[in-house]
């Protein structure tokens, strides 16, 4: 489908987690399908057992950018978590995490949280992606 | 002013981007085709969101204004 967004979601701090969520919420938002393919550290960052835990940030926000972020969920600012349930909630979005990424770090699909939809490797999500848009986070 | 009645209000006052557009197209579900919803937004970014937003899901913006900080749009369900 040529207006669906791909996201590659490869990283595993709150704020660019964040930044994928409020992307996918807002295509979502505005009909567009969005598909999610977790790598590496995202699918880390998505495990039940971690999904909920402060994930920190990446190195470029320094002191002063973690302060923002912790003022920012202080205020009640939702969750990464919480945006991509809702963008499930309002449009057509999958979550899938990347089996090559669960062998590498012998992460079974039971470990992680079941906003992940499914397991798919790099020909299904390239297949799936077609000729719309991918955006690597 | 419409004359005519508003089905659903959605209050997005103090929400930031995504979460006014968020909540307005979770209230669209719930009205009938051709109500009207009422949004009311702070967010700084919402007059071009909510117009995106019309003109990418065929909405149509019916009413578009803003009283001090609050933007207020008035969006038809196609």
């Amino acid at each position: 489908m040529s207006d669906q967004l791909s996201i590659v979601l490869f990283s595993g701090t709150d704020d660019r987690l964040q930044a994928a969520a409020v992307l996918t919420a807002g295509a979502a938002a505005t009909g567009r399908p969005v598909h999610v393919f977790l790598q590496y550290w995202a699918v880390d960052a998505f495990r039940r057992d971690r999904i909920d835990l402060d994930h920190g940030a990446s190195p470029e926000a320094g002191v002063a950018g973690r302060a923002a972020m912790a003022a920012l969920r202080a205020a009640g600012q939702s969750s990464w978590k919480e945006v991509f349930q809702q963008a499930k909630d309002i449009g057509e979005v999958t979550i899938q995490g990347c089996s090559l990424t669960m062998d590498l770090f012998h992460i079974e699909h039971d470990d992680l949280d079941p906003i992940v939809d499914g397991i798919e490797g790099v020909a299904s999500f390239m297949f799936a992606a077609g000729e719309g848009q991918i955006v690597f986070i | 002013m419409t004359a005519e009645q508003i089905a659903l209000t959605v209050d997005a006052k103090g929400l930031s981007c995504p979460m006014p557009i968020v909540k307005t197209a979770q209230a669209i579900k719930q009205v009938e085709s051709g109500a009207l919803i009422e949004v009311l937004s702070t967010d700084a970014g919402s007059v071009r969101d909510f117009d995106a937003w019309s003109r990418s899901t065929g909405n149509p913006m019916v009413e578009s204004s803003v009283d001090g900080t609050v933007y207020r749009f008035v969006i038809r369900k196609k």
